[in-house]
């Protein structure tokens, strides 16, 4: 069961969100004890190619991320296509099949608003660069438990809705060019919280 | 699903309450589910019924059964198509079929067969191969009004082009059109495919086996529970197939890391078909 100071990151995103995760990946170092997980918009016929395409450049694990696995640290897990990725409390995820949420499965919101529930205070969000507005209730459900939200500046983002719509909702602690992501993580990944301060987590 | 309305932090005995609630009220136990997507579900719920505390809900859903029977639309999930990951039915024609056909009667479970989908895939790729005449399909679910669906074997007429698709992907030796009728905005499925499905309520949550089987479909049910129902009902799944017979899951289930994974054989693992010892 998860630590009381276990800490995971999400990042979500679609069209343009694969060129800020070729900065982001393969700037974090191994030795990096936080899990990720990402959904990114993929078209529901193509096989996840984007385990082979992160595992190329990141120093970390990168898998595909499966039903009732516990996360890990320091292993980056990729959402599989046409299912939604959940966050449970236990510290594990889950699969659905549930409708689609911005005409997408997997969803941004899906799994970003489970990973606030789950993980609270420890929690980082990123929204990165997409074409729709998938992700921004999802940031909204972080900052409100209390974990930490950073968005892609849209300067950068090769489509500029997904982030924009973070931002219109005052959702974002932090506005980041894709470089400069990384080096906030593992910030986020070493800060550590005051004792008694930790969130509770409950068990499955 | 409109998740504008969001159950908090601070709700989790409450929810384990509601859970507890309905299953001392109705004898429906989603106790051990996956409380991620659950917690998605009944969010959604309180939406369409127009609360914002669960409280409001559980006091309206134990005093009205129709109010639960409404409830549980949201509860159970029935997204399906016919010849849902054709790869799987492929599989099944070229692999499992020629075993099924040394048996001189045969009975298949679709176990948490929502609208009836499944179901109505197996009965069409079954009369293909010959055996439909020889076959009792059991398909099951949790709730009625899926079931009242599944029976009628009526679907969205716009949804045919893509049940097409995925039949003739699946290795379809006709056409899908063979199989129903298009009458208004609605095709209709061919009756004498349901002559040989029986749609009944069952669940893997508090049931037991009811058949021997020779082949079992159990298809993206599993997700929806925590590991220890997961491991219940793969134990019903198992006590009800016969000696070597198939166990069919969804593309991102498997038996890994169940109790009785030292009980089936990997028959065809990238479409999750196992075989029981």
């Amino acid at each position: 069961m998860l630590e009381t100071q276990a800490k995971a990151i999400v990042i979500g995103g679609s069209s343009g969100a694969l060129d800020a995760l070729g900065v982001i990946l393969p700037a974090l170092p191994r030795g990096f004890l936080v899990p990720l997980a990402i959904v990114l918009h993929v078209p529901p016929s193509k096989p996840n190619g984007l385990v082979d395409l992160f595992r190329a450049t990141a120093s970390l694990a990168v898998k595909e991320a499966e039903d009732k696995e516990p996360l890990a640290p320091g292993t980056v897990y990729v959402a599989c296509p046409s299912y939604h990725l959940l966050v449970e409390r236990g510290g594990y995820f889950s699969l659905s099949v549930d409708e689609p949420v911005h005409f997408s499965r997997p969803a941004i919101d899906v799994l970003f608003e489970s990973a606030a529930d789950a993980y609270g205070r420890s929690l980082a969000g990123v929204l990165l660069s997409g074409a729709n507005e998938d992700g921004a209730l999802g940031l909204s459900r972080i900052l409100a438990a209390g974990g930490s939200t950073v968005v892609q500046d849209p300067n950068t983002a090769s489509a500029r809705q997904m982030p924009e719509a973070a931002l219109r909702d005052g959702l974002a602690h932090r506005v980041l060019p894709p470089r400069d992501i990384a080096p906030y993580l593992v910030h986020f990944a070493a800060e550590h919280f005051a004792p008694g301060k930790s969130p509770v987590k409950e068990h499955g | 699903m409109d998740a504008e309305v969001t159950l908090d932090r601070a709700e989790t005995g409450e929810f384990g309450d509601f859970l507890e609630a309905i299953f001392e009220r109705y004898h429906y136990d989603f106790r051990h589910y996956a409380e991620a997507s659950l917690r998605r579900r009944l969010a959604a719920a309180l939406a369409h019924f127009g609360y914002h505390e669960l409280s409001e809900l559980r006091a309206r859903v134990l005093g009205d059964r129709e109010v639960f029977t409404e409830l549980l639309r949201f509860l159970t999930v029935q997204v399906s198509d016919l010849f849902r990951d054709p790869s799987y039915y492929r599989a099944l024609r070229e692999h499992v079929v020629p075993v099924l056909k040394t048996y001189p009667s045969l009975k298949i479970w679709v176990a948490g067969c929502a609208t009836g989908e499944e179901a109505y895939s197996l009965a069409i790729l079954l009369r293909e191969e010959g055996l439909l005449e020889r076959t009792q399909i059991y398909a099951t679910d949790i709730h009625p009004e899926s079931l009242r669906v599944a029976e009628e074997g009526v679907y969205a007429l716009d949804r045919l082009a893509r049940f097409s698709e995925n039949y003739l992907l699946a290795g379809g030796r006709a056409s899908l059109a063979d199989y129903y009728v298009a009458r208004y905005a609605s095709a209709v499925l061919d009756r004498s495919l349901k002559r040989s499905i029986l749609f009944a309520d069952h669940s893997l949550a508090t049931d037991s086996v009811f058949a021997e089987t020779q082949l079992v479909s159990c298809r993206n049910v599993l997700i929806y529970f925590e590991r220890a129902l997961q491991d219940r009902a793969i134990g019903v799944l198992h006590d009800s197939l016969c000696r070597r017979g198939f166990l069919g899951l969804g593309s991102k289930e498997s038996l890994r890391f169940s109790t009785h994974a030292v009980s089936f054989a990997e028959f065809l693992p990238d479409v999750r078909i196992y075989q029981r010892r």
